[in-house]
């Protein structure tokens, strides 16, 4: 390469920070033969294994002999696990335990996704009781991760420190009432599911154990509870809005819809730019394809790029928040057609207050009704297909299963939000670069890992991750500004 | 005297056990009062290589990684396997039993193209590991005992019976009773039969108890009525890198 400049290989982001220093020397744009030493040349500022993220991530980012950022790149070489083949030949009470372990943090997410393919595939009909517990599983899952990336991820970002460890001195209420808020979330998904990583109570059919009706009255108790907590929150985040960078981007949003509720567990696919689509046909939307030097495979539909998660959800489904939660998009200054991915953060904030209340109103509905010991509903095993898609923290998950007329798996396929919006990152990345040039190594590493973190990126669900480590020379980007 | 030094690494896995120790809350405060993080990705941004104990998460399953590993345990006085895909391979070890241009082809189809990954394989096959904290996932109870007996300076204690123990104690009807299969009998302990109790079975991710007698097991699961498709289903789900499945 002809890059002779030094190329800040490992470099954790302090390190990064120092050595950008070291390099900061006033750049002149000077023509310099190839090869030659000694004069500020092309230099690469690497966030290598993006912090904060599940998973790995790099970004790299050029910057010509001028100070020109060109090109602004997101990589995943997080190592390909092959879950998609692992399935195959798998028992159809074995599959949500497996793809349960595609992901630590969406453990319940997969599971729910994978148990509607599993009975759509093999004609399984579950009970009103069943889906209700399912819906809170959800919920409570999404209230853990969202609470997580909120609080623990994108919060030091804001307060300009490195982790939630120096704001525990700093702003030691905060912390410990976002903590608390986490503990019941994590309390939740445990009553519900039995555990919260990895659940063995859920199985096609319905559930192998109940949570009895003291453990639905403890829940709505701490639920109840949580709410000042939360309004604590969005109060918080209401008051340094302005610390979320400004940035536009006109983007296509999909997510599930339905006409009856702001859908999570169930609905159609929609989009803001598309028709709606039953989600049987996901592959019309979610149109997979592989860049030849890119890293993972990635998504198109209506435009070059889509998002996924919260503020796609809160973009297609804001009339169906329950009050409080449109009160706290109100507060917060969140309104429908919002367009700047920083704030997918607010729109998870949005939703846990969304969560909460609707959670309630179903333990409500559970204790009303009184919970019966059922046992799961048994398949009739014939060859069969069947498509999953809820929606999880991260966006629309789907799974689709063939079986074989022995219940074992044919051939499956997993397509995860992360993956759906890595090329929207790319997208959001390349408009952004034209605004970097001119910036601080440090402040433009801080404006990029914000961005992606925005999107709370879960590599490590990487059934369909390409490793392209070694290939990271300029000569492998995907898209590249020569700006002249 | 100075706090140790502490750091956490992953390698291919779900980051779920990492995810247990966040899901100490409060109490992780309290562990944190004696050790400093020096490089925790999935929660922090500092990150040094200047590191007593290595937390190490996930499964082996390319040259490279090995590479990274080696450097870690240079690195580290004590490296600690965290989760069934660092100290068994666990779930990633199920790939093993097909072909690799299979398992390729099956994900990516022909259009794809990237460097090979092989047989998934736990870290004790690369390094020596000091400690191992089993599970899928970790019990963080489990895991804040095994820190604190490190930061005493003594050899952590893992339980060395099978699960039955402690899924006799918490009171659960054997699955064996029930006519359903279960790893319980030949998975070390520790977990408190956290499966079990919840209504499923033992899947083993604990690993094989030492001295874990397989004949028998297979003996015990063919008079129970268990197909040996569905014996050897259960003993891949986990064990693929122990030989228990071959």
């Amino acid at each position: 390469m002809s890059k002779s400049a030094p190329i800040a290989k490992k470099a954790a982001p302090k390190t990064a920070a120092k050595s950008a220093k070291a390099k900061a020397s006033p750049a002149t744009p000077i023509s310099v033969p190839e090869g030659a030493a000694a004069v500020p040349g092309p230099k690469k500022v690497r966030v290598h294994y993006l912090t904060r993220v599940e998973g790995h991530g790099n970004i790299v980012v050029d910057v010509e002999a001028d100070g020109t950022v060109s090109t602004c790149r997101w990589e995943v070489p997080e190592a390909p696990r092959f879950f998609e083949a692992m399935l195959v030949g798998r028992d159809y009470k074995d599959v949500h335990h497996i793809v349960s372990r595609i992901c630590g943090i969406c453990a319940i997410g997969h599971q729910l996704a994978s148990l509607q393919a599993t009975e759509d595939a093999l004609n399984i009909h579950v009970s009103e009781q069943t889906h209700l517990l399912r819906r809170l599983a959800l919920h409570g899952e999404n209230l853990q991760s969202h609470l997580l990336h909120i609080a623990y991820l994108v919060l030091p970002d804001l307060m300009g420190v490195d982790s939630i460890l120096p704001l525990a001195q700093t702003h030691k209420d905060a912390v410990l009432k976002f903590i608390a808020a986490r503990r019941v979330s994590n309390e939740f998904s445990r009553i519900i599911c039995g555990r919260t990583t990895h659940p063995q109570r859920m199985t096609p059919g319905g559930f192998m154990q109940l949570p009895s009706t003291e453990d639905l009255v403890h829940l709505r108790t701490i639920l109840t509870q949580t709410l000042p907590n939360l309004d604590f929150a969005v109060d918080f985040f209401a008051g340094i809005m302005d610390r979320f960078p400004k940035f536009e981007r006109e983007t296509e949003y999909v997510g599930l819809v339905s006409p009856a509720e702001y859908a999570m567990y169930w609905g159609e696919i929609g989009s803001t730019k598309d028709e709606r689509r039953p989600v049987r046909q996901y592959r019309n939307v979610t149109r997979e394809y592989i860049v030849p030097t890119s890293t993972a495979k990635w998504t198109k539909n209506q435009t070059d790029s889509y998002m996924v998660g919260a503020l796609a959800r809160f973009n297609l489904n804001a009339e169906h928040l329950r009050p409080m939660a449109a009160a706290a998009a109100k507060k917060l200054g969140l309104v429908k057609g919002c367009t700047n991915p920083y704030l997918i953060t607010i729109a998870q904030l949005v939703e846990c207050v969304h969560t909460v209340e609707e959670s309630i109103e179903m333990v409500d509905e559970l204790l009303t009704r009184g919970i019966r010991d059922e046992a799961p509903a048994r398949p009739s095993i014939s060859a069969g297909r069947g498509t999953g898609a809820v929606e999880v923290p991260r966006g629309i998950l789907f799974h689709f299963y063939e079986y074989d007329d022995s219940g074992r798996i044919f051939q499956a396929d997993c397509v995860i939000p992360t993956n759906q919006n890595h090329a929207n990152i790319q997208k959001d990345l390349e408009a952004l670069t034209p605004k970097l040039t001119g910036l601080s190594e440090k402040e433009i590493e801080l404006k990029l890992s914000m961005l992606v973190r925005a999107y709370d990126p879960c590599i490590s669900c990487s059934t369909h991750c390409i490793d392209a480590r070694g290939l990271d020379d300029g000569a492998r980007s995907l898209v590249r500004f020569n700006r002249k | 005297m100075a706090k140790p030094r502490i750091a956490f690494f992953d390698f291919a896995g779900c980051e779920g056990d990492q995810l247990q120790i966040a899901n100490l809350e409060e109490r992780l405060l309290d562990i944190l009062d004696h050790v400093e993080v020096v490089s925790f990705r999935e929660v922090a941004t500092n990150h040094s290589d200047d590191y007593d104990v290595a937390f190490v998460e996930g499964s082996i399953t390319r040259p490279e990684d090995e590479i990274r590993l080696k450097e870690i345990r240079k690195n580290a006085k004590v490296l600690v396997a965290l989760g069934a895909c660092a100290c068994i391979g666990g779930i990633n070890c199920l790939k093993n039993f097909l072909a690799e241009n299979v398992y390729r082809e099956e994900v990516y189809g022909a259009s794809a193209r990237w460097f090979p990954t092989y047989a998934a394989r736990p870290l004790k096959s690369v390094v020596h590991v000091d400690a191992e904290v089993h599970g899928c996932p970790i019990d963080p109870n489990e895991f804040a005992r095994i820190t604190k007996e490190l930061l005493l300076g003594r050899a952590p204690w893992i339980a060395d019976f099978p699960v039955c123990v402690e899924c006799k104690q918490a009171g659960n009807v054997c699955r064996y009773e029930m006519g359903r299969m279960c790893l319980g009998i030949i998975t070390r302990a520790g977990c408190n039969a956290a499966c079990v109790s919840e209504g499923a079975h033992c899947w083993g991710c604990r690993g094989l108890v030492p001295g874990a007698n397989l004949d028998a097991a297979r003996i015990v699961m063919d008079r129970a009525g268990s197909d040996r498709k569905a014996t050897q289903d259960l003993l891949r789900f986990f064990l693929g890198d122990t030989g228990a499945a071959l």
